[in-house]
C-alpha cells in the first residue's frame, strides 16, 4: 500500500474517532459511536499492516490476536461493579505501552533525523515515556485502591509535597543530561532512572488520593494515556496517534474538570491529596442530636403513600450491589403509580458515571435516571427521598454552613423534600469527615443497616402490603 | 409495676391515653397494662382490641384506680362525679401520675398529688429541646386543633375554599388570615392552602416568616423597627403598646378584607392577648368566620365564648376548646405514642419500674411533683432553650469585601493575562524555532485538541464511564507505533519490547470496545 493510501486511511480512523466520541453525547447514538471506534482501529490496524513500511506480519498479527482475545475476554467477564478497576487497569496498559515503545523509538529509531528536530525528537521520546510511566504506576495504584486490594485511605507522608517536587526535579534535570548526551548506553540508563523515578511519583501521587476523589484520579489517568499516546506520535512523525491522543487526552482532561467542579475543588487540590486532614477540628462537639430512626414496613408504607419519589444512590449502593433490589422496588412503585425518579451527583461512585452504569445493568430506564440540576429544582414537590449510602453528595452543610470544609460543593438538595428516609450502616461521618446535619434534621428518618438488607427488606414490605 | 389506663371523665373528652399498639410497647418495657373498660370506645379501639393487645380490662374506674400504681392520663384529675370522689382521691399513695397537668392554672392540685406522695409528670411542662420533641404532646395536640380548625371553618362557611370558574359563574377563593404561627398556625395554613385557599399569616416572630411561606401563606409584616417577638423556648412574648396598636391597625384592615380568620395566638402562662375587637368583627362580611383557638383561655377573640359556637354581628365564631378530642382517633394516636416515648426515657432498663433522674433536663421538666415535694417550676436550665449562637466570625465590612473581592479580581486577571503571555511565547518559540514537519504535527495535535474540547462537552454526564472506556480503547492507538517498531526491529530486546507493546494495547482495544459494547447494551428506556 502506498504512503498516499495509508495517509487516507489514517485520515478515515481519526474522523470515525471523533464520530465515536460525539456519538456519546445521545443513548440513542451511543452503540453506533462504539462501531464507528472499533471500524476506525481496525481501518489503522488494516492500513499500517497493509503499508510498505511494515515488513515480517507474522509477530504482529500473533500479537494483535492474542491481545484482542484476551481483551475481549476479560470484558466478558467483568462485572459491572468492577468497572472502576477495569479502566484502570487499561490506563495502565496504555501507559505500559507508551513506556516500550518509547524505549523502541530511542533505542531504534524508525526515521534518522539530525539537528533541532533530533533534539525535539529526544524531547518528546523523553515526555512519552514520563508520561507513560507515571500513568502505568498511577493507574495500577488505582486500581488496587478500587479494587480494595490497596486501602482507600489517603497515604499522607510526611513531607510528601517536597518529595514529589524533588522527583520532579530530578527528572528535569534528568532530561538536560540526557538531551546532551551522544552516548546510546548512557541515554538508556539515563531513560531507565527517569523511568523508574517516574514510577515512584506515580505511585506515590495516587497513593494520597482517598477513595472518594477516585472520579478525579481516574479521569486524570484517562488524560494522561491520551497525552502519553500523543507524545508517542510525535516522536513517530504519525498524526493517527497524535490526533486520538489529544482527543483522548482532552475528553480525560474535560471529565476531571467536571468532577472537580462537582466537589467545589481545583484540580491541584485533588491531586495533591491528602483530604480531609486540615477539617478534623471542624468536628461539633455539642448537644446529643437525636436521630429518627425507622423500619423497613415503615418506610415501605411511606413509598407507597407518596406520589414523588426520589432515589439518591451513593458508593454504599455500589458496595453493597444492592442495585437490583433498588430497581426491584422501583418497578413495583411505578407500576402503582408512584412517580419514581433517581438522582445522581456527579461524583457519586469511584468512576465518572459510575451510578449511571449500575442502575443501566440493574434495568432502570435511562430517561428516569436524571442528573443533580435536573432534579434539584423538583425536591420541594418530593414525597420522600431515599438515600441510599451517599453522606457528603447529601450534606446540607455544604450550602447552609460557610464554614464547613466542604461549603459551596453543590450538593443534592434532598432536605427540601418533604420527607428523607437515610439508609446507612452506622453514624460515620463521610468521606470528608464532615458531619452530616441531615441526618438530625425533623424530615430525616434513619434506616439503619447494611443497604443491601435494608433494601430486600423495603421489597419485601412493599409485596407484602 | 401496673400502668392504669382510666377513661376520661371530662366532658366530651373522647380521647385516650394509651392505644393498643402503644399497650403492646409498655408491655415490652416490662410494665403491666390495665385498661378501664369503654376507656378507648369514644376513640374507637374497643376492649377486645387492648385485650389482643396484652393488656388486662378493669371492669369499672374504682378496680382500674385501686390497682393502677401509675396512671396515664389525657385531663389533668378531676371530680368523678359517679363515684362522688375525686380523682386525686382514688390515686394509689405513692403512685405515679403523667398526663397534661396545667401546674400553673392548678396549684391545688398539685398541693393534693404531693399530699398523697404521688409522682406526678405534666406533659406539658416539658422542656423545648429537640431530645424532647418525641413527647411533645403539646405540639402534636396543636397540629390536630390546626386542621380541625380548618375543617370546622369550612364546615361554617358558606363557599368553596378554592376559587372556580364554572358555567355559572366565577367563584373567587376563600381569603384566610392565620394569627400565630406555631404548631397549629402553621398546620392551619397548611390545610387551609391545600384546600386551595389564599392564606396569610402574621406573627410577632419574624423567625417564622420562612416556615409560613414554606407552608404556602404569605407573611404580614409589620414596618416596626427591631421589636421582636420571640420569648424563650421558641414561644412568643408579650410585646410593646406601640407594636400592639400596629398590630391591631393590621388586623382591622385585614378584617374587612379576609373571609375567615384563625387565631392561635398563646403567651405562656398569661391569659390570651385580645386580638380581634368588636368593631373588627363587624367589620368583617357577612357569612365570614372565626376560628378562636386560645378560647380556652380568655380568646383572642373579644366575642369568643369558650365551648361554643356563636353568631355575632352576621360572623359566626367558634369557640371549642375541644379540637383535637374531635378528632379522638388520631389525637389518642399521637398522644399515646408520646407517652410511649416518656415512659422509655423513664425507664432506661425496661424492667417496668420507673427512675426519675431529676439530674435529667427532659424529665426534671416534666416532673411536677415528687417526694410529697411540688417541685413546679423547674430551675431555668443553665443553658438557655436557645442554642447559643456560635460566635460568627467578624462581619467582615463593605468595604473589606469589596477590597477582597477587588483583590480576587486582580488575581483572576493576573492569572489570566500571564497564561497569555506564556502562551504567546511558547508559541513564538515554537514558530521561530522548531522545524517544519514538527510544525505540521503540531497543528494537527492543537487542532485535535479543540475538536475533542468540543465534541466531550456534548457528552451526557450518564455516559461518562462508557466515554472513558471508549476513549481508553481508541488510546489502545498507540498500537500502530508499536506494530511498526515490531516489523522493523533490529535487535532481539527492541522486538521483544514492541511485540508486549503491540500485546498489550491489542488487550486495551479489545477488551475497551468489547467493554463499552456491553454497557451501552445495557442502556434502555
Amino acid at each position: 500500500m502506498s504512503i498516499g493510501l495509508v495517509s487516507v486511511a489514517y485520515v478515515v480512523a481519526s474522523i470515525l474517532f471523533i464520530l465515536s466520541l460525539g456519538g456519546l453525547s445521545h443513548q440513542e447514538s451511543a452503540g453506533r459511536g462504539n462501531l464507528y471506534g472499533v471500524a476506525g482501529i481496525i481501518i489503522a490496524i488494516g492500513a499500517t499492516i497493509a503499508s510498505a513500511a511494515v515488513g515480517d506480519i507474522t509477530a504482529i498479527v500473533i500479537a494483535v490476536v492474542l491481545g484482542a482475545s484476551v481483551g475481549i475476554a476479560v470484558a466478558n467477564r467483568v462485572q459491572m461493579t468492577q468497572m472502576p478497576q477495569l479502566v484502570a487497569l487499561l490506563h495502565s496498559f496504555v501507559g505500559l505501552a507508551a513506556v516500550l515503545v518509547g524505549f523502541s523509538g530511542y533505542i531504534d529509531p524508525l526515521v534518522n533525523v539530525t539537528g533541532t528536530e533530533h533534539t525535539i525528537k529526544l524531547v518528546e521520546i523523553y515526555l512519552g515515556i514520563f508520561i507513560g510511566a507515571i500513568t502505568f504506576t498511577g493507574s495500577l495504584v488505582a486500581c488496587g485502591k478500587l479494587d480494595g486490594r490497596i486501602s482507600a485511605a489517603a497515604l499522607t507522608l510526611p513531607g510528601r509535597h517536597l518529595m514529589n517536587l524533588v522527583a520532579i526535579i530530578a527528572a528535569v534535570l534528568l532530561g538536560a543530561w540526557f538531551l546532551d548526551t551522544d552516548s546510546m548506553a548512557l541515554g538508556v540508563i539515563a531513560l531507565v532512572i527517569m523511568t523508574i523515578i517516574a514510577s515512584v511519583l506515580g505511585v506515590h501521587l495516587i497513593m494520597a488520593i482517598g477513595g472518594a476523589d477516585m472520579p478525579v484520579v481516574v479521569s486524570m489517568l484517562n488524560s494522561y494515556s491520551g497525552w502519553a499516546a500523543a507524545s508517542i506520535g510525535f516522536m513517530l512523525g504519525n498524526d493517527l496517534l497524535i490526533v486520538t491522543g489529544a482527543l483522548v487526552g482532552s475528553s480525560g482532561a474535560i471529565l476531571s474538570y467536571i468532577m472537580c467542579k462537582a466537589m467545589n475543588r481545583s484540580f491541584v487540590s485533588v491531586i495533591l491529596g491528602g483530604f480531609g486532614q486540615t477539617t478534623s477540628s471542624a468536628a461539633v462537639a455539642g448537644e446529643e442530636k437525636p436521630v429518627h430512626e425507622t423500619s423497613a414496613v415503615e418506610v415501605g408504607e411511606e413509598l407507597l403513600n407518596a406520589r414523588s419519589v426520589v432515589i439518591v444512590p451513593g458508593y454504599g449502593m455500589a458496595v453493597a450491589q444492592a442495585q437490583n433490589a433498588v430497581c426491584e422496588i422501583t418497578k413495583h412503585l411505578r407500576d402503582k403509580g408512584v412517580n419514581v425518579r433517581f438522582g445522581i451527583h456527579p461524583v457519586a461512585g469511584r468512576l465518572p458515571g459510575h451510578m449511571n452504569v449500575l442502575l443501566a445493568e440493574a434495568h432502570v430506564p435511562y430517561d428516569i435516571v436524571l442528573e443533580m440540576d435536573e432534579i434539584n429544582e423538583d425536591m420541594p414537590d418530593t414525597d420522600v427521598v431515599v438515600v441510599i449510602g451517599a453522606n457528603d453528595t447529601v450534606n446540607p452543610a455544604a450550602a447552609e454552613d460557610p464554614q464547613s470544609p466542604i461549603a459551596g460543593m453543590p450538593v443534592m438538595e434532598v432536605w427540601k423534600a418533604k420527607s428523607v428516609v437515610v439508609l446507612k450502616r452506622g453514624m460515620a461521618s463521610g468521606y470528608a469527615g464532615v458531619e452530616n446535619p441531615l441526618f438530625f434534621k425533623d424530615n430525616t428518618q434513619m434506616l439503619f443497616g447494611d443497604a443491601r438488607d435494608s433494601v430486600d427488606k423495603i421489597l419485601g414490605a412493599l409485596r407484602n402490603s | 409495676m401496673k400502668i392504669g389506663i382510666p377513661k376520661e371523665i371530662f366532658e366530651d373528652e373522647r380521647r385516650v391515653a394509651a392505644t393498643p399498639p402503644s399497650v403492646q410497647k409498655l408491655i415490652k418495657l416490662g410494665y403491666e397494662v390495665i385498661v378501664e373498660s369503654g376507656a378507648g370506645v369514644a376513640a374507637k379501639y374497643d376492649d377486645e382490641a387492648f385485650k389482643t393487645a396484652g393488656a388486662a380490662i378493669a371492669a369499672d374506674a374504682k378496680s382500674l384506680w385501686d390497682e393502677a400504681d401509675f396512671v396515664l392520663k389525657v385531663r389533668p384529675p378531676t371530680q368523678n362525679t359517679k363515684l362522688k370522689k375525686h380523682e386525686t382521691e382514688l390515686l394509689k399513695e405513692g403512685a405515679y401520675l403523667a398526663g397534661f397537668i396545667w401546674p400553673a392554672q392548678n396549684p391545688e392540685l398539685l398541693e393534693q398529688l404531693a399530699g398523697k406522695k404521688v409522682t406526678a409528670f405534666a406533659i406539658d411542662s416539658l422542656p423545648r429541646i429537640s431530645r424532647a420533641q418525641k413527647m411533645d404532646a403539646l405540639s402534636a395536640m396543636g397540629n390536630i386543633a390546626g386542621y380541625r380548625a380548618v375543617i370546622e371553618a369550612a364546615n361554617n362557611f358558606g363557599r368553596f375554599f378554592t376559587g372556580q370558574i364554572t358555567a355559572a359563574g366565577k367563584v373567587p377563593p376563600a381569603k384566610i388570615m392565620v394569627i400565630g404561627a406555631g404548631v397549629a398556625g402553621l398546620a392551619a395554613i397548611g390545610a387551609a392552602s391545600s384546600m386551595g385557599a389564599v392564606v396569610r399569616a402574621f406573627d410577632t416572630r419574624l423567625e417564622v416568616k420562612e416556615q409560613v411561606e414554606s407552608m404556602g401563606a404569605e407573611f404580614l409584616e409589620l414596618d416596626f423597627g427591631d421589636e421582636e417577638g420571640s420569648g424563650s423556648g421558641g414561644y412568643a412574648k408579650q410585646m410593646s403598646d406601640e407594636f400592639i396598636k400596629a398590630e391591631m391597625a393590621l388586623f382591622a384592615e385585614q378584617a374587612e378584607e379576609v373571609d375567615i380568620i384563625i387565631t392561635t395566638a398563646l403567651i405562656p402562662g398569661k391569659p390570651a392577648p385580645r386580638l380581634i375587637t368588636e368593631d373588627m368583627v363587624k367589620a368583617m362580611k357577612p357569612g365570614s368566620v372565626i376560628v378562636d383557638l386560645a378560647s380556652e383561655r380568655g380568646g383572642n377573640c373579644e366575642l369568643t365564648e369558650p365551648g361554643k359556637v356563636v353568631e355575632k354581628h352576621g360572623v359566626t365564631i367558634i369557640g371549642y376548646t375541644d379540637l383535637p378530642s374531635r378528632m379522638a382517633k388520631v389525637s389518642s394516636e399521637l398522644y399515646a405514642t408520646n407517652l410511649v416515648h416518656l415512659m422509655t426515657e423513664l425507664t432506661p432498663e425496661k424492667d417496668g419500674q420507673p427512675f426519675v433522674n431529676m439530674e435529667d433536663t427532659v424529665i426534671r421538666g416534666l416532673t411536677v411533683v415528687n417526694d410529697q415535694e411540688i417541685t413546679w417550676p423547674p430551675p431555668q436550665p443553665e443553658a438557655p432553650p436557645k442554642p447559643e449562637p456560635k460566635p460568627e466570625p467578624p462581619k467582615p465590612s463593605a468595604a473589606e469585601v469589596e477590597a477582597k473581592e477587588k483583590k480576587a479580581l486582580r488575581k483572576q486577571r493576573t492569572g489570566k493575562i500571564s497564561l497569555l503571555v506564556v502562551t504567546v511565547l511558547a508559541l513564538y518559540g515554537i514558530g521561530a524555532h522548531a522545524p517544519e514537519a514538527f510544525l505540521q504535527h503540531f497543528t494537527v495535535f492543537v487542532l485535535a485538541c479543540f475538536i475533542g474540547w468540543q465534541v466531550i462537552w456534548n457528552v451526557t454526564a450518564s455516559l461518562h464511564t462508557p466515554l472513558m472506556s471508549v476513549t481508553n480503547a481508541i488510546s489502545g492507538i498507540i498500537v500502530i507505533g508499536a506494530m511498526l517498531h515490531l516489523a522493523q526491529a533490529e535487535t532481539i530486546a527492541v522486538g521483544i519490547m514492541s511485540f508486549i507493546a503491540v500485546f498489550i494495547a491489542s488487550i486495551n482495544v479489545g477488551g475497551g470496545f468489547r467493554v463499552t459494547h456491553r454497557m451501552l447494551k445495557m442502556f434502555r428506556k
